[in-house]
């Protein structure tokens, strides 16, 4: 009511006031503003809020109709300081939109927003510094600086993210400040929270967008906290991750492209344009390496996908133009269902959205073929829409769909949208020339729509038609008759002209009726548009040429008409005409060659899409859209020819990947002790925000690793179902620390999941954090590390050649951000304590009832624990001993260099989606072996493999054993590559078991049982068998199919061990896992019967996994 | 990022304008008059126009033009999507858009703006965050306002901003907690003369009205969330739940919220409920034509269907319309040239049909086209896509929530080709 009642009482208070468009400052109008004026700045110095209220809402409602208030600024500035809060926030209003035009009087509320910037509540220092940095005086330019740096250090991360919006108000006031703001963007880059990161980096965009180092050090975290930063500034965010990608990684799609152009070469003979960059292509292809994705590439890539699930549409927009420009090819495809999805928005989205799906259609046409009725037109659609969806149809149209294209087409050339017919008439065109196939059908369609009733519709399939005739005349000499017929009915000039010029053009095929033509439109000469007169006079000329003695006095007569024309084009060409075709005694050199001029071969034209090469510009931008640069755009690099050094990414934890720095970290953890005792100081922010430091804490962890991705979004909210994630995050490392002592032997890459964020973690972590931030200057200890506890036995001369290696490149990385370091901190001391207290009590038996998914877990944790020598054995970690070992290279085809691997079932902390390959070389030969490496791996589709780091020196008579990890998608395709050493190259290949292809996950039998409910029909595969002599027991046969498959046993539910009722007659044994590369779950359910009869059940989504699964099973149990 | 708007109506009145950088004249609008004019239909306003020193992005909403001005590159659809959110706002807080409450609460919209956005970029367009800065007007309020002079901005500081779940305000309370979940589906269609289905898909959404107090953590799962292989999420979901177990975990915003969008395209999937038979024709003499049109049941899983409205965008020739209803009313707007039967409740047992004659202007050749027929109508009690809540979960409160799930499909592009 009140805002209401300020609106009429502003109309009712001035009836003689003028309307928008009028004039306010004409002269009686001017006095009456005046009076009214008056009457509001009396309400202003009252001493009632209520009435200062009531006066700023007339003001505001002034303003927002676009009126000059700027006279009331003195009265209104007064209260800048008035403890009403809403008379508050309209004084800002009026301040910030007035405060430029009166820059004095403005000065005065200057002190006020100090005051407020010092302010212990965090929201009135930042409302402070937002109307502060909004009021654009130059004069306060020192003071805004000022006010910028203090609040970008300030405790809250609110106003640290106010002093980010306010970086880009100062610059575009002051551009001199640039240097200076920068420095404060560099900073607030650093900012952990995810309030700050979209709003910072959106000033970066505006200030500073070309100083990519800046981002370096940030990358990952910013890739990590992207899920969690309000959605307006994702949108940012991924936009300046695609230019930075750009510029730091390879192009994922170098060999394919190559592969590609040699195809489309195939297809379509003429390309000359892509001969080049063919040529340019092959060269530095030859010398290439076989592509590795750089992981932080794939780091962006993993953390964008789930925001294609975004409900705004500018986040799904940007991830997809970022996979459009960054992702291998065969990953592309997942965003065209999003951006279908889109298309059920609003017009205006659909609009932007359908623009950047017509040049992705182009590039890459399978992506949206699926979807292909998606961008069926509905009659209701607005025309821009219908235009846009058949640009897209049309890219679409290949040989298989082209029929229900065309049949589609059909039905929109009756729409009673005159120009979206005439735009589907063209797209009938370009289908028509780019499939060969269906030419002919289209030209028969087009040419019975020349017989339509309405006259666009026939003009715009004459002018189709007139192009697509010129691509093979010589078969259509009909078409141009039945065209030449035509002429008397069609009135429209384009068309007319069209039908002229086709005539001339193939007067040879027409020798009969191009005469009478010609005679017909003498007759109507002066009475036709002029480019209709120019085609005549072009058609008379050709046939001059061609057919002088019918056409002769013709001719002359239209050259005489067009001689007295108006136009002086027409003038024009008829003079020029005349003096080339008619011979005369003085008739130059030219006219020897007229017929060559006007009866050359001309070039059929190329119908292509307007939106051809428009992916020069980066998708999803203005400049995208309006296909010309927009002020501001930042080009999209291009992919640099060699990778940029990686390193300068590395916060503080080397990349796991090189085996050598990992050695490293080991030898450092053995030089320092854990603990230094000195203090560090705590900076604001640890204790402003504790939740992120456990967001940054895990961030940095799932870098490195998928699995534990689950407790990345690490905050307090979200404790409940964290808390469960740590629990069995503990576990695991508990499990695999007792492994490694059990097996004495050192695990390869076991730091993956050790994800903490756990407010237990937090608490104890924290002093370690204290600590270990005094002790970050010294290098060596930075990199002190979370495989520490895994050193014991690595031989010491191996680790201090690597040190050398690792001083080399440490430099880089001088000043690593702390948080990193916390949590290696963190990590390292968790696993200590955790030796201490929760080890010990490992061999309770009983598994305790399970309640709810946590504690189920607990239970099948704790039989890992527990019972690892009986049931279990060979599901956890095994020795040596009982894993089967496959000869991948023969001491004698090796030349003395035997190569042995096993699949280790260890989880590949690098990548979980790989299977780790435990590979064991030895050396025979009497001399040593240098650089084993891997090279070309040959893959199937889709399987990808981190190879080993190199093994500098393998001296005669030793061994050594590396891991490997591969994706083999889920199959058992053999993973080829070739193994190098310094002088040879042997051909090795890997085959998996199908039991190998699976992870072993932990299920209660409740779950088991309802997740076999989910498996049945075609995913359920049972097969009868009888045990083989020696499966008598139990323990034989949890082995046997343990041995086969890694799986883990599900244990037996509470009835059978907790409350001791008689033991079932038919005992079933069930197995649960879940494949390595897709996370399908895999159940086996073995049951058995009397007299060593059994029935054995495996649910898989993958049928062919089960299948072979059934199988092996089988054959182990019936032996 | 956006530099000002505009808000202008159908007429082309320009009435209201807010700057977040330096003024820019109104002026500037003119372009868009221009291409305003140009498109004839409001529909077909390009969505970004170009001018000299200024890009024009605009989006057409309730019969209001919302016009921002952009000075340098910004990916078009944030703006978009931007001015959508700020038309959702206003009809979140005056129950709707149109140019007569925005004039009557200028100066809330105004407060609005402001706070949404901070130099032309977004800042807080939750609907939590904004409603704890500045209270919806509501007719109590207002009155108690003017009587006491007291304020619609919020007394306390809002601290959702401040929290890592900015969606939802800090101490809800509520005597009765009640959590409602509508699962709305929509069919498009398009079907062709004969009757069969050119294109069908089913789009989803499930409209979420939350009333729990304190910081509930919900967990709602399916029955066959299998279906759902194409959804999108309001930002309270969690999505590594989603993909590991198929349950959507959230907490929830206070008050209505989508919690969820789905998008079912797998044709077979896709049920018709009703099927349409129809025979319209013009005759090429006498400047008349005949049309028949008969609705009947076809898939509706044994549930009425309701609110069946058929409407036919007539071609231009068509002057009047002679028909009979065997049941319902249809009128025909020869302005507009749009025929509308409103049929209601279908009965199976007596099909609803519409018959009768046309008359058409004379001398105008006969149309080529006959129109397409757009079907709109409500199932109660259906998912057509057979989708099924099977329980919703709370955590974290110790109260025991009152819960319903409701189930609704509509027609949403459904057209049948004539």
């Amino acid at each position: 009511m009140s805002a209401s009642s300020a609106f009429i009482d502003e109309k009712g208070g001035s009836a003689s006031e003028p309307e928008y468009g009028h004039d306010p400052a004409s002269g009686g109008i001017f006095s009456s503003d005046y009076k009214r004026h008056d009457d509001l700045k009396e309400m202003l110095d009252s001493n009632k809020d209520s009435l200062k209220l009531e006066a700023m809402k007339r003001i505001v409602a002034m303003i927002a109709r676009g009126k000059n208030a700027s006279d009331l600024f003195p009265a209104v500035v007064k209260n800048v300081a008035c403890k009403n809060i809403e008379v508050k926030k309209l004084v800002y209003v009026y301040l910030v939109r007035y405060a430029e035009e009166q820059q004095d009087l403005a000065l005065l509320s200057i002190s006020t927003f100090q005051r407020g910037l010092k302010d212990p509540n965090q929201l009135i220092r930042a409302s402070a510094l937002r109307v502060l940095s909004s009021i654009r005086v130059t004069i306060i330019v020192p003071i805004m600086m000022l006010a910028i740096k203090e609040a970008a250090s300030d405790m809250s991360p609110y106003v640290r993210k106010t002093a980010a919006h306010a970086i880009p108000k100062l610059h575009s006031l002051d551009p001199d400040q640039k240097d200076q703001l920068i420095e404060v963007i560099e900073k607030l880059l650093a900012d952990k929270t995810t309030l700050v990161a979209g709003s910072v980096v959106m000033a970066f965009e505006e200030v500073c967008p070309d100083r990519i180092d800046l981002i370096h050090k940030n990358y990952r975290k910013l890739c990590n906290l992207l899920i969690d930063v309000e959605e307006w500034g994702q949108v940012v965010i991924i936009n300046m991750l695609t230019r930075y990608a750009r510029t730091q990684f390879l192009n994922p799609n170098i060999n394919e492209s190559l592969l590609e152009e040699n195809s489309e070469k195939a297809f379509y003979a003429s390309d000359d344009e892509e001969e080049e960059d063919k040529k340019d292509e092959v060269a530095p292809l030859a010398k290439r390496k076989p592509y590795v994705m750089d992981p932080d590439h794939r780091l962006l890539l993993r953390n964008t996908k789930p925001l294609l699930q975004s409900r705004n549409a500018a986040v799904v927009m940007a991830v997809a133009q970022l996979y459009f420009h960054l992702a291998p090819k065969a990953e592309v495809g997942i965003i065209a269902k999003a951006l279908v999805r889109l298309m059920r928005s609003h017009s205006e989205v659909q609009y932007v959205v359908l623009q950047n799906v017509a040049t992705m259609s182009i590039k890459r046409r399978g992506m949206f073929e699926p979807y292909l009725k998606s961008f069926y037109i509905r009659s209701t659609d607005p025309t821009q829409i219908k235009i846009l969806k058949l640009e897209v149809l049309t890219n679409l149209a290949n040989e298989t769909n082209i029929s229900t294209i065309l049949r589609e087409f059909q039905t929109y050339i009756k729409s009673m949208d005159k120009d979206f017919v005439a735009a589907s008439i063209q797209a009938i065109g370009r289908c028509a020339t780019n499939i060969g196939e269906v030419r002919d059908t289209c030209l028969n369609g087009l040419v019975q729509l020349l017989s339509n009733r309405d006259e666009l519709v026939v003009a715009e399939s004459v002018v189709v038609i007139k192009k697509l005739l010129q691509m093979q005349p010589e078969q259509h000499s009909d078409i141009i008759k039945h065209m030449a017929k035509l002429i008397d009915n069609i009135q429209v000039p384009m068309a007319r002209a069209s039908i002229l010029w086709l005539i001339g053009e193939y007067c040879e095929h027409v020798p009969k009726i191009a005469p009478d033509v010609l005679r017909n439109m003498a007759k109507t000469f002066t009475n036709e548009e002029d480019i209709v007169k120019l085609q005549i006079i072009n058609l008379a000329a050709k046939l001059y040429l061609t057919n002088s003695k019918q056409t002769k006095l013709l001719t002359q007569y239209v050259l005489n008409l067009a001689k007295y024309d108006q136009n002086y084009d027409i003038r024009d060409r008829a003079r020029f005409i005349r003096q080339l075709i008619v011979p005369t005694d003085k008739s130059g050199a030219l006219s020897k060659y007229a017929k060559k001029l006007f009866l050359a071969l001309k070039p059929a034209p190329v119908l292509e899409s307007t939106f051809k090469d428009r992916d020069h510009f980066q998708l999803g931008s203005l400049s995208h859209l309006l296909n010309a640069k927009a002020g501001g755009y930042q080009e999209l690099p291009d992919w640099p020819e060699s990778a940029p050094d990686p390193s300068v990414r590395n916060v503080e934890i080397p990349d796991w990947s090189k085996c050598t720095s990992r050695k490293d970290r080991k030898e450092k953890k053995a030089e320092k002790p854990f603990y230094s005792d000195s203090d560090g100081e705590s900076g604001p922010t640890e204790s402003a925000d504790s939740e992120s430091d456990s967001g940054s804490g895990s961030e940095s962890a799932s870098a490195s690793d998928e699995s534990g991705s689950g407790s990345e979004s690490g905050e307090e909210t979200e404790s409940e179902e964290e808390e469960e994630d740590e629990e069995e995050e503990k576990k695991k490392k508990r499990k695999k620390h007792l492994d490694k002592t059990k097996a004495k032997k050192p695990v390869e890459e076991s730091t993956e999941s050790e994800q903490s964020s756990g407010s237990e973690e937090r608490k104890r972590g924290r002093k370690a954090v204290k600590n270990q931030k005094s002790a970050s200057e010294s290098e060596s200890e930075s990199e002190s590390s979370e495989s520490g506890d895994e050193s014991e036995d690595e031989s010491e001369e191996e680790s201090e050649s690597d040190t050398d290696i690792r001083k080399k490149k440490t430099p880089v990385s001088k000043q690593p951000p702390k948080q990193s370091k916390k949590e290696s901190k963190k990590e390292t001391q968790e696993m200590s304590l955790l030796d201490l207290d929760d080890f010990e009590p490992a061999p309770a038996s009983a598994p305790v009832t399970p309640v709810n998914f946590m504690s189920s877990s607990l239970v099948s944790d704790l039989e890992g624990l527990s019972l690892t020598d009986t049931i279990l054995a060979p599901t956890t970690i095994t020795p040596s001993g009982s894993i089967k070992m496959y000869e991948l290279l023969h001491r004698i085809t090796g030349e003395g260099l035997a190569v042995e691997y096993c699949f280790s079932r260890q989880p590949f902390s690098p990548d979980p989606n790989m299977v780790a390959v435990q590979i064991q070389f030895t050396n025979n030969t009497n001399s040593e072996t240098k650089n084993l490496h891997i090279e070309e791996p040959r893959l199937q589709c889709g399987m990808r493999i981190r190879e080993f780091a190199e093994i500098d020196v393998l001296s005669a008579g030793e061994s050594v054993t590396v891991v490997m990890g591969i994706d083999f998608c889920d199959s058992t395709q053999a993973a080829n590559f070739q193994l190098c050493t310094h002088t040879r190259k042997f051909f090795a290949s890997i085959q998996p078991p199908v039991g190998e292809l699976m992870t072993p996950v932990f299920l209660t039998e409740n779950d088991f049982k309802k997740e076999q409910g989910k498996l049945m029909g075609m995913n359920e595969i049972s097969e009868k068998l009888t045990l083989g002599e020696k499966c008598v027991n139990e323990h034989v046969i949890v082995e046997r199919v343990t041995a086969t498959a890694n799986l883990s046993r599900v244990p037996c539910g509470s009835d059978k061990e907790c409350s001791t009722p008689p033991p079932p007659p038919a005992p079933v044994y069930r197995f649960a896992g879940k494949t390595v590369s897709s996370g399908c779950l895999v159940l086996v359910t073995v049951s058995t019967k009397e007299g060593g009869r059994a029935q054995l059940t495996v649910n898989c989504e993958k049928m062919l996994i089960g299948t072979m699964l059934v199988k092996d099973i089988m054959q182990a149990l019936s032996q | 990022m956006i530099h000002s708007l505009f808000l202008i109506n159908n007429a082309g009145d320009l009435f209201l304008e807010k700057h977040w950088k330096s003024v820019i004249s109104r002026s500037v609008c003119d372009y868009f008059f221009e291409a305003r004019e140009k498109a004839v239909e409001p529909d077909n306003v390009p969505p970004v126009i170009r001018t000299p020193h200024h890009y024009l992005i605009n989006i057409y909403r309730e019969k209001i033009f919302f016009v921002s001005v952009i000075q340098t590159e910004v990916p078009p659809l944030f703006v978009i999507e931007f001015l959508h959110r700020v038309a959702e706002t206003f009809q979140d807080y005056f129950g709707e858009c149109s140019e007569t409450t925005i004039k009557d609460n200028v100066v809330i919209v105004y407060e609005l703006l402001e706070e949404m956005l901070d130099n032309g970029f977004p800042l807080a367009t939750e609907s939590n965050i904004l409603k704890e800065l500045i209270r919806p007007p509501t007719i109590l309020r207002s009155m108690v306002n003017t009587i006491t002079g007291s304020s619609n901005v919020g007394e306390t500081l809002p601290t959702g901003q401040l929290s890592t779940i900015p969606w939802r305000r800090a101490g809800v309370k509520y005597t009765n907690n009640e959590a409602y979940f509508d699962v709305v589906e929509e069919i498009d269609a398009i079907l062709d003369k004969s009757g069969t289905t050119v294109f069908a898909e089913i789009q989803g959404v499930i409209e979420a009205c939350v009333k729990l107090s304190g910081m509930p953590d919900l967990s709602l799962s399916f029955m066959n969330p299998r279906l759902l292989d194409d959804v999108s999420f309001h930002p309270c979901v969690r999505y590594k739940r989603w993909e590991s177990e198929r349950v959507i975990s959230f907490i929830p915003p206070d008050g209505n919220f989508q919690l969820m969008s789905y998008h079912i395209s797998a044709q077979n999937l896709v049920a018709i409920p009703v099927y349409v038979k129809q025979n319209i024709s013009f005759f090429e003499t006498g400047s008349s034509g005949r049309m028949d049109i008969t609705v009947g049941p076809k898939q509706t899983m044994g549930k009425t269907v309701e609110c069946l409205v058929v409407t036919v965008h007539m071609p231009k020739v068509v002057l009047s319309a002679n028909l009979n209803a065997t049941q319902g009313t249809y009128n025909y707007d020869p302005v507009t040239k749009i025929l509308v039967w409103d049929i209601g409740k279908l009965n199976p047992q007596k099909l609803p049909n519409l018959k009768g004659s046309l008359s058409l202007q004379s001398g105008a050749p006969k149309p080529e086209e006959n129109p397409s027929l757009n079907i709109d109508l409500k199932i109660q009690q259906l998912a057509i896509s057979g989708l099924k809540v099977n329980r919703l979960d709370m955590y974290g409160e110790k109260y025991k929530p009152f819960k319903g799930v409701k189930y609704v499909t509509k027609a949403g592009k459904f057209q049948v080709r004539t």
